[in-house]
């Protein structure tokens, strides 16, 4: 067993929300720079805004978006780790309120939906824990907008709709909310499982590089599909038109049951943040 | 084209949809929690903390200013979550909105029907936009935290037109 102060967890993961929030992952930075030649007028000029915001906000140390989101972490929990002192929730709780608090970064979490008084330190966090084999700890950190988070979307499917009706209803969020969730968008689509765990693959398959392939070939396929599909609806930058409305689309699956066919749209904004540290 | 905003608000005829402008003077800032009280203190008339008539108001919450800093990043939100205030706010006397994204079609008649302007700044730029911000001041409501109307002094901060005062709208237009 390798034993573990919740301390190093802590700082760890006050330093991956400084880091997320200041640096544009380079996968995410080198799709732009690919997208920027499709364009040109108004769209070509956001694009150089976006590209340019990346580099005050890395120079300079200040966050790329006033949104600094909601702290999602994915952690991987080794399951020969023992955090001696406390808990891995509790460890990330702190190292949140402390990151957002010492790097200035926004509060935006109210602590009750409907009385939405802020809780001052970004906390509660949304922590989804895996357990894996080994003795590390890999916790990424995926700040998401309150904007693009409300353009996402949900619906239960009948299997008789089959991948029509999954791509209809991508394409629809797509057109409809995601026009002001900041595009050029990346999109995490989520089919099978159930109501509750469809919602969460789609926002896990955010979390792949742009341009990185679906490791099973049809879906790979489906994904360009949907890719090219998607910018085709002229939505484009700022969705003021544009032949770049999505930078990539992941598709996550699982298992389901046989009278359902669930699928879930997480939308991401440009402003792709992640990092992820291995402890 | 680089405008004041203390000029504009009183003319606001010349500017076309599509015109990209640099919009230098005074903005407000107010996401949902402000304009609810706003309108709450309205209906219950209590005196409000800033005078609407004649002000640009900004759809932003920004972050904390670092040590040193004028503002921390303060980039545009949505501003269709403001759609339900927003005819309220331009009869008091508001003419520029700064936001970003659609509006529904009774805002579109509300900006036309009171000479106002609506303006989209990118979204997701905001430590560029921090750039164009010379001062601020934190103004009322600071119990909102980030959701407190902030004073801002802007110069040159880059906007687009996307529904002038005769309704014309980015949007839809072909």
């Amino acid at each position: 067993m390798r034993k573990i102060k919740s301390d190093i967890i802590c700082n760890a993961v006050e330093n991956l929300c400084a880091k997320a929030n200041f640096e544009l992952p380079t996968d995410v930075l080198k799709a732009l720079k690919q997208s920027i030649v499709l364009e040109k007028d108004t769209a070509k000029d956001i694009f150089e805004e976006i590209i340019k915001n990346v580099d005050i906000a890395e120079t300079e140390q200040i966050p790329l978006c006033q949104d600094t989101g909601i702290a999602n972490f994915f952690v991987k929990l080794g399951k020969e780790v023992f955090i001696d002192d406390g808990d891995i929730y509790y460890a990330v709780n702190r190292g949140v309120s402390l990151g957002y608090i010492n790097n200035y970064l926004r509060k935006s979490i109210v602590s009750d939906p409907l009385e939405r008084k802020n809780t001052k330190d970004n906390t509660p966090a949304n922590i989804y824990i895996d357990i894996v084999s080994g003795s590390k700890i890999e916790i990424t950190f995926l700040p998401k907008g309150g904007g693009s988070e409300n353009a996402s979307a949900l619906k239960m499917l009948a299997p008789s709709a089959g991948w029509d009706g999954v791509k209809e209803f991508v394409l629809s969020v797509v057109n409809n909310k995601g026009r002001n969730a900041c595009p050029p968008l990346i999109i995490g689509v989520g089919i099978g499982g159930d109501f509750a765990s469809v919602g969460l693959i789609s926002k896990k398959a955010l979390l792949r590089e742009i341009n990185s392939e679906n490791k099973i070939t049809f879906y790979a396929e489906r994904e360009k599909e949907l890719l090219n599909d998607i910018n085709k609806l002229n939505i484009g930058p700022m969705s003021l038109g544009g032949n770049t409305t999505a930078l990539a689309v992941f598709i996550e699956k699982r298992p389901t049951h046989i009278a359902s066919l669930p699928v879930a749209v997480s939308i991401q904004c440009h402003s792709c943040r992640r990092k992820t540290v291995i402890i | 084209m680089r405008i004041k905003a203390q000029d504009l608000v009183l003319n606001t005829k010349d500017l076309k949809t599509g015109q990209k402008i640099l919009l230098s003077g005074i903005i407000y800032t107010a996401r949902d929690a402000a304009h609810k009280r706003i309108i709450d203190m309205l209906d219950s008339n209590k005196e409000l903390p800033i005078n609407l008539k004649n002000i640009a108001i900004y759809y932003c919450g920004p972050t904390s200013a670092k040590p040193g800093a004028v503002i921390g990043a303060c980039g545009p939100t949505t501003s269709s979550r403001m759609d339900s205030f927003t005819p309220r706010i331009l009869k008091e006397g508001v003419k520029l909105l700064v936001g970003k994204g659609a509006r529904t079609e009774i805002v579109v008649n509300s900006i036309k029907e009171n000479n106002a302007v609506y303006f989209v700044a990118t979204g997701g730029v905001a430590a560029l936009i921090s750039k164009t911000v010379k001062k601020a001041d934190l103004i009322a409501f600071e119990d909102l935290g980030p959701e407190a109307i902030y004073k801002f002094e802007v110069e040159d901060m880059p906007l687009i037109v996307a529904i002038d005062s005769n309704g014309s709208n980015i949007f839809t237009r072909g």
